[in-house]
């Protein structure tokens, strides 16, 4: 399938446009959830590590240095990853799912259109382009969080929190996390594709593409942290 | 013209077309009839090439479509229109987005040209302005099969494959959708195949009726003949309504 979506397209402007319909459809429509998540996580990792390093012996900057690491390194990539698969992915599946069972995509086969790439490729340059903007944008918010919660909650001050931040600041970490963040762009926009465009059956069966899909690609991301993980943070 | 010589096809061992023959002759409706599961769609999928076909020939006019390069097959299918038993028109695009799709894909008209071919098409198929902006799931079932030939005959095509064009359809839609493709087919004097087991169709438009039965070609003539053509499978598929069977006996 890879062969005919990465094919030459019958015409780039078109292609165009529909990669910028994706990046609204797919990334900037993500903006809002992921804000909201971030956001929550960012808080409650907070207060979890607050509570977990409540020994007066750790200094309490301890905590937002725990929750950006923790952020940087693998909530805002692969957590994201995750809830991002079941957004995005079971969108994709759902939407080429349909149109392959309603036979809209034999006819755009039929008028001699490469169908695989015209509907498949502008996803997954768009959902790979906006992965590494989202990893940044839940990076920011989820800090916001835990720099808001914090204080709200009592276990920990705007300064000692912020101090943390600042503390043993690895810039690698964001290298490392946007590399993965574009592997996982690509799986959540591939797999997802696949599944939709095989589909076979009525309504019932894109469901069951829809859940297999997601399934699959969180399988993948986990995978693929543990390569990355291990490929990209040898000691 | 398109023909269609020994033709073969299987799914896994299963023998689903067996040596059919036949020629489509331009600037006539021609029909594939025969019972659910026949293998007409089959047939109708081959010739487009949706379906790898075992053995045989089809020939587009003076091309082999079957030994003709990747390429040149590419090229072809621009010259080929299809309207699908459910539509098939794209859900996000609206009416007139559906039939300005191939010309944006495949043509280099500037947008007031290919604004014009749109309302040309659609005012061909007897769509109002005022549905142009509306999409699919807004218009009817009847609505939805002519925009869907508008968008067939847009680019202008020299062949036209019908899939059961009347299903879903109430009986005067039907007609009208019927008389619409044939009028369509003498006016741009296209090779028209229609897939359907609809005898009011076969009565109103069947210029040329092939009937299959279990993958084989069982009897060809026109709609003058059917009602006596001598076949009993065929008489056993029209006779099953009983309405033809009254016209059959005068009655």
């Amino acid at each position: 399938m890879l062969r005919l979506v990465f094919a030459k397209p019958e015409r780039n402007r078109l292609y165009i446009r529909q990669l910028f319909h994706e990046i609204d459809n797919l990334g900037v429509n993500s903006v809002g959830i992921v804000i909201i998540i971030s956001v929550f996580i960012g808080g409650i990792m907070t207060i979890q590590f607050a509570y977990a390093l409540m020994n007066p012996l750790y200094p309490s900057y301890l905590i937002g240095l725990a929750t950006r690491d923790t952020l940087l390194l693998e909530f805002s990539s692969t957590m994201l990853a995750l809830i991002m698969a079941g957004k995005i992915g079971s969108n994709i599946t759902s939407e080429i799912g349909s149109m392959r069972v309603t036979e809209q995509i034999d006819s755009l086969e039929i008028m001699g259109v490469n169908s695989a790439s015209y509907l498949i490729l502008p996803k997954i340059i768009a959902v790979v382009a906006i992965f590494p903007f989202l990893f940044i944008l839940s990076v920011f918010f989820g800090i916001l969080g835990g720099l808001v919660t914090g204080p709200i909650t009592g276990t920990i001050t705007v300064p000692e929190f912020v101090d943390g931040i600042k503390t043993l600041f690895v810039p690698y970490y964001i290298t490392f996390s946007i590399i993965k963040s574009l592997f996982f762009g690509f799986l959540v926009a591939s797999v997802p594709a696949y599944f939709g465009y095989y589909v076979q059956g009525g309504a019932l069966e894109v469901g069951k593409a829809s859940t297999k899909a997601v399934v699959n690609t969180n399988i993948l991301i986990l995978f693929f942290d543990l390569i990355l993980t291990r490929l990209l943070l040898t000691v | 013209m398109i023909e269609v010589k020994h033709l073969y096809k299987s799914f896994d061992g299963n023998e689903v077309l067996k040596d059919i023959s036949i020629r489509f002759e331009k600037g006539q409706t021609n029909l594939i009839i025969g019972r659910s599961g026949s293998g007409k769609t089959v047939l109708i999928k081959s010739i487009l090439g949706l379906f790898d076909v075992d053995r045989g020939e089809i020939w587009y006019d003076d091309r082999n479509f079957l030994t003709i390069s990747h390429k040149e097959r590419k090229r072809m299918r621009q010259e080929i229109g299809m309207v699908f038993q459910g539509g098939a028109l794209f859900d996000s695009s609206s009416v007139e987005g559906n039939v300005r799709f191939p010309l944006d894909m495949f043509t280099r008209m500037s947008s007031k040209e290919k604004q014009e071919r749109v309302e040309f098409c659609l005012e061909h198929v007897n769509i109002e302005k005022q549905a142009f902006k509306l999409y699919p799931s807004e218009i009817s079932g009847g609505m939805q099969k002519r925009v869907a030939i508008a968008r067939a005959i847009a680019l202008n095509p020299k062949y036209l494959f019908c899939d059961e064009p009347n299903s879903g359809l109430d009986p005067e839609t039907s007609t009208v959708i019927d008389q619409l493709i044939q009028a369509l087919t003498r006016e741009f004097q296209m090779t028209t195949i229609i897939n359907t087991h609809d005898m009011n169709s076969v009565i109103e438009i069947g210029e040329l009726v092939l009937f299959i039965s279990k993958g084989e070609k069982e009897w060809v003539g026109n709609k003058d003949q059917i009602l006596h053509s001598g076949s009993k499978k065929l008489d056993d598929f029209i006779f099953a309504n009983k309405l033809y069977a009254q016209i059959k006996k005068g009655t």
